[in-house]
């Protein structure tokens, strides 16, 4: 059902998140926990089950994983340690790879605010890295 | 008129602390027939007990009447009481202040009201009691297991463990059931086949342990204790005694075009034939439908080849008679017919097989030689799909599906992924279910090892439509997590079809009087309580007959049910329950309305000479109870139209009087 490119391209994420996807049993308490969950087109479940099919590109595509807050409530809840929100960050890094060198400044950051976004995404940016 | 005693029980503070209990013995005091009245804490106890004895002899007692728990609880003791007392058992009565009083009211006054007015009740009945005396019979230290499936092999190994003569009838040539089909087994994937020849063997040379293969039960008379059982042995044209099982004339047989069933018709045997290696009893078994010997009266080469002499052309179908003390319904399952299922192209393409079909594929006796290919075309298949749930929880045609959930399917169908991308890793393998059910130990581990180890691709949804065509099968599915419609392009369809009990069930749970739900699996006692009982005394249940079971469940089954035949045939002589029915004969006109409604089938008809007023005789048709048999429902005493119909014990008159006693 793959081609060659999503196949590396999922490779890669498996990769970077050291996330095994098949571990997961589809019950839906990562997208029943997540707070972020009504702001996303595709839910932490379907992160989950589209990076096992391959289906990176269109994640990659997609705002939802700019949506993700990295709370790491997902992981928390999982009851197979599946770790989606790990699989997120792989998701959000595989779009910055493929961008190139064209990080974000600081000057560019005001301009980017918004109101609506929780403090708690700069909270959670520490959290990830202490996981 | 009876002399009765009465005895209000406290229970503790249980009947103490709602019903004033003396209250209750002092308004018994002055009802018809009651000599003495009284209460006591614990009338269960040895003390109360004894109280009961020294008042029977002291004020000369014909009858007792204890208000205390329900009969459930106590009847038992207090008739015990009464017979170490020299009273009849049966005229004791209980009056259930407890249930019925002290633990669902919570005012001392209407507790106490109702207590009073219950034990009346009582009082008035046993007014009318009359000494019961239950009938003895015997027990003929012999079982019958019909079937010869694991479940019917393990009930047989169990009763002959413990010395009784046991008799299993089996309807094919050989004994096994389905287990003899199966390739490995779940959870621990051991081989089917050499975990259960060596039971088979233990079955064959268990000398209290008799065979009577490709037979059939025709006819059971009779009740607990002594089942009167007529076997239908078919001619099978070989001479059992005789034949060695060599299989000399199932090479030589020149009729090869036969269907093998025990293949599920995936390759041809011989009009002579042993269904597989290690069948029990060894024995050929020609089938008429295409022996040209039979047929026509020409060929005999089987005859010819025979070293042992053990053909029979002229072999004719015997009946023979034995009697029983126990009978064990063990007559298994089978997978539904796909003939209806247009949707998934069973009939159109040998591709889309049945998961039955797919063990004989990977059986190293099946027709493949255990190697997995494409019934069409020998090729290895590279993408396979199962569907979970063919004919499952189908409410939605009778004709079609059934209503329940076949337990089996979704851990024999982890199992069938499993073995696939075990032994063949290049094959892409889908899954398509609707709820995964792996409730069991070490259960929900396999199926997680399918898809995490063996990388089986399981899908929430279900397949609506497979195609064939070009060679391939097109699947069209959804996947409901994705929300999208799938397409495959699939080399082998495998269908995890629903199972029924076998069809001939029904026709032996007439001639048993065993009952059945809708859906024909045989009816158990209790669901919870009796599980391996059938509501007819002396009939047990093994295995899926009684619902799907997979074989760890049946084994313990056929265990549990072995026990329960070992416990009855233990006994020397089976008392009956004395409170049954009996027809007036005077009254009875014969009409046959009691035999319709009586559950157990304890009415028959006689036909008997009356002498009448004016000196003539008469011949009347007359209803007969077979007090062995009546479990004292009373179904039949309020269907009789004529009232010749009563219960002992329980009469209408009584029941009357214990009405009368609470409306006064
Ligand atoms: C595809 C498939 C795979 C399976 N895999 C597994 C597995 O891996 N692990 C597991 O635990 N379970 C498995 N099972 C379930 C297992 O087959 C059953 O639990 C088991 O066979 C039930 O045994 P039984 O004796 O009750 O019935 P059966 O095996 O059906 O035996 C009944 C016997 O009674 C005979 N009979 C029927 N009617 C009459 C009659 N009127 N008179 C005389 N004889 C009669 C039949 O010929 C048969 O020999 C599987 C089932 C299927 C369909
Ligand atoms: S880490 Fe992201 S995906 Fe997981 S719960 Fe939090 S917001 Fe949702
Ligand atoms: S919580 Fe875990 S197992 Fe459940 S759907 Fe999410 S990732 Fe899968
Ligand atoms: S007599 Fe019948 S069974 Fe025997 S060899 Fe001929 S065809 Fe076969
Ligand atoms: S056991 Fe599984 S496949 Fe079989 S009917 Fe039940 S849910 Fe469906």
């Amino acid at each position: 059902m793959q081609n060659k490119k999503s196949e590396n391209l999922k490779e890669q994420v498996l990769r970077m998140s050291g996330v095994n996807p098949s571990k997961c049993m589809r019950c839906g308490k990562c997208s029943g926990t997540c707070p972020s969950y009504d702001e996303m087109e595709y839910h932490p479940h379907q992160f989950v089950y589209m990076v096992e099919n391959g289906d990176i590109e269109t994640l990659m595509k997609s705002d939802s994983v700019y949506k993700c807050l990295s709370c790491f409530a997902c992981v928390d809840r999982c009851p197979r340690g599946v770790e989606p929100a790990k699989l997120v960050e792989a998701l959000r890094l595989c779009v910055i790879r493929q961008k190139g060198k064209n990080h974000m400044t600081a000057d560019d950051i005001p301009a980017v605010l918004d109101d609506e976004m929780p403090q708690q995404a700069l909270v959670s940016a520490m959290r990830k890295y202490s996981k | 008129m009876q002399r009765i005693g009465v005895f209000v029980c406290h229970c503790g503070t249980n009947i103490a602390g709602t019903v004033d209990v003396k209250a209750v013995a002092e308004a018994l005091k002055n009802e018809p027939g009651v000599v003495f009245s009284t209460d006591y804490q614990y009338m269960c106890s040895q003390s109360g007990q004894n109280m009961i004895k020294e008042a029977v002899a002291e004020h000369r007692l014909t009858g007792i009447v204890v208000c205390s728990c329900s009969p459930r609880m106590h009847e038992a003791t207090f008739r015990k009481t009464a017979q170490a007392a020299g009273l009849n058992p049966y005229m004791v009565e209980i009056a259930n202040i407890r249930e019925q009083c002290s633990w669902v009211h919570k005012d001392m006054p209407i507790g106490t009201e109702k207590a009073v007015i219950l034990a009346k009740a009582a009082v008035a009945k046993v007014n009318l009691n009359a000494p019961l005396t239950p009938g003895e019979s015997p027990v003929t230290k012999r079982a019958l297991v019909i079937g010869g499936g694991i479940a019917g092999i393990q009930t047989a190994l169990d009763i002959a463990d413990a010395g009784f003569p046991v008799d299993i009838v089996e309807t094919k040539p050989t004994i096994g059931g389905k287990m003899a089909q199966l390739d490995k087994t779940f959870p621990t994937l051991d081989c089917a086949a050499c975990i259960l020849t060596p039971k088979m063997v233990d079955v064959a040379q268990n000398e209290k342990i008799r065979i009577f293969s490709y037979s059939e039960v025709t006819d059971v008379k009779g009740f607990v204790g002594n089942f009167d059982v007529t076997i239908k042995r078919k001619a099978r044209y070989v001479k059992e005694d005789v034949c060695t099982g060599c299989g000399l004339c199932t090479e030589k047989c020149p009729q090869k075009n036969v269907p093998n069933e025990f293949n599920l018709g995936m390759d041809n045997r011989r009009a002579i034939y042993i269904p597989f290696a290690q069948a029990v009893p060894k024995v050929a078994t020609i089938d008429p439908n295409y022996c040209t010997m039979l047929k026509t009266g020409k060929c005999g080469v089987c005859s010819k080849v025979c070293t042992a002499g053990a053909i029979d052309y002229s072999a004719k179908d015997e009946y023979i008679e034995e009697r029983y003390g126990a009978i064990v319904a063990a007559t298994g399952f089978n997978p539904i017919s796909m003939e209806k299922f247009d949707e998934f192209a069973y009939s159109q393409s040998k591709d889309v097989i049945t998961s039955l079909e797919l063990e004989r594929l990977m059986n190293a006796a099946g027709p493949t030689g255990g190697t997995l290919l494409r019934p069409s075309d020998g090729e290895h298949p590279h993408t396979i799909v199962f569907v979970q749930c063919v004919g499952s929880r189908c409410a939605a045609c009778e004709q079609k599906g059934k209503e329940y959930c076949s337990k089996i399917c979704c851990m024999y169908t982890a199992k069938h992924a499993m073995l696939i991308r075990d032994k063949y890793p290049d094959t892409d393998v889908y899954v398509f279910y609707i709820d995964v059910r792996t409730p069991g130990k070490n259960f929900d581990e396999f199926y997680r090892r399918a898809v995490e180890e063996y990388g089986v691709h399981y899908i929430k949804g279900m397949v609506g439509k497979v195609s064939p065509e070009g060679g391939k099968l097109k699947v069209q599915a959804s996947d409901l997590i994705y929300g999208k419609q799938l397409h495959i392009d699939a080399d082998l369809v495998v269908l995890a079809a629903a199972i029924e009990p076998d069809k001939s069930a029904r026709g032996l749970a007439t001639m048993l009087t065993a009952s059945m739900d809708t859906n024909d699996f045989f009816t158990e006692a209790h669901p919870k309580l009796r599980p391996v009982e059938s509501p007819t005394a002396g009939v047990f249940l093994s295995g899926t007959c009684q619902g799907p079971k997979d074989i760890p469940e049946t084994v313990a089954q056929a265990g549990a049910a072995a026990s329960k035949v070992i416990g009855l045939l233990a006994k020397d002589k089976l008392l009956g329950n004395p409170c049954v029915a009996h027809s007036d004969e005077m009254m009875c006109n014969g009409c046959s309305t009691c035999e319709k409604v009586c559950p157990y089938g304890a009415i028959t008809y006689q036909d008997k000479e009356f002498r009448m007023p004016d000196r003539t005789t008469k011949v009347r048709r007359i209803a007969v109870v077979n007090e062995a048999v009546c479990q004292g429902c009373g179904a039949c005493t309020v269907a009789c139209m004529s009232g010749a119909m009563d219960l002992r014990g329980f009469s209408s008159k009584q029941i009357m009087a214990e009405v009368d006693a609470i409306c006064k």
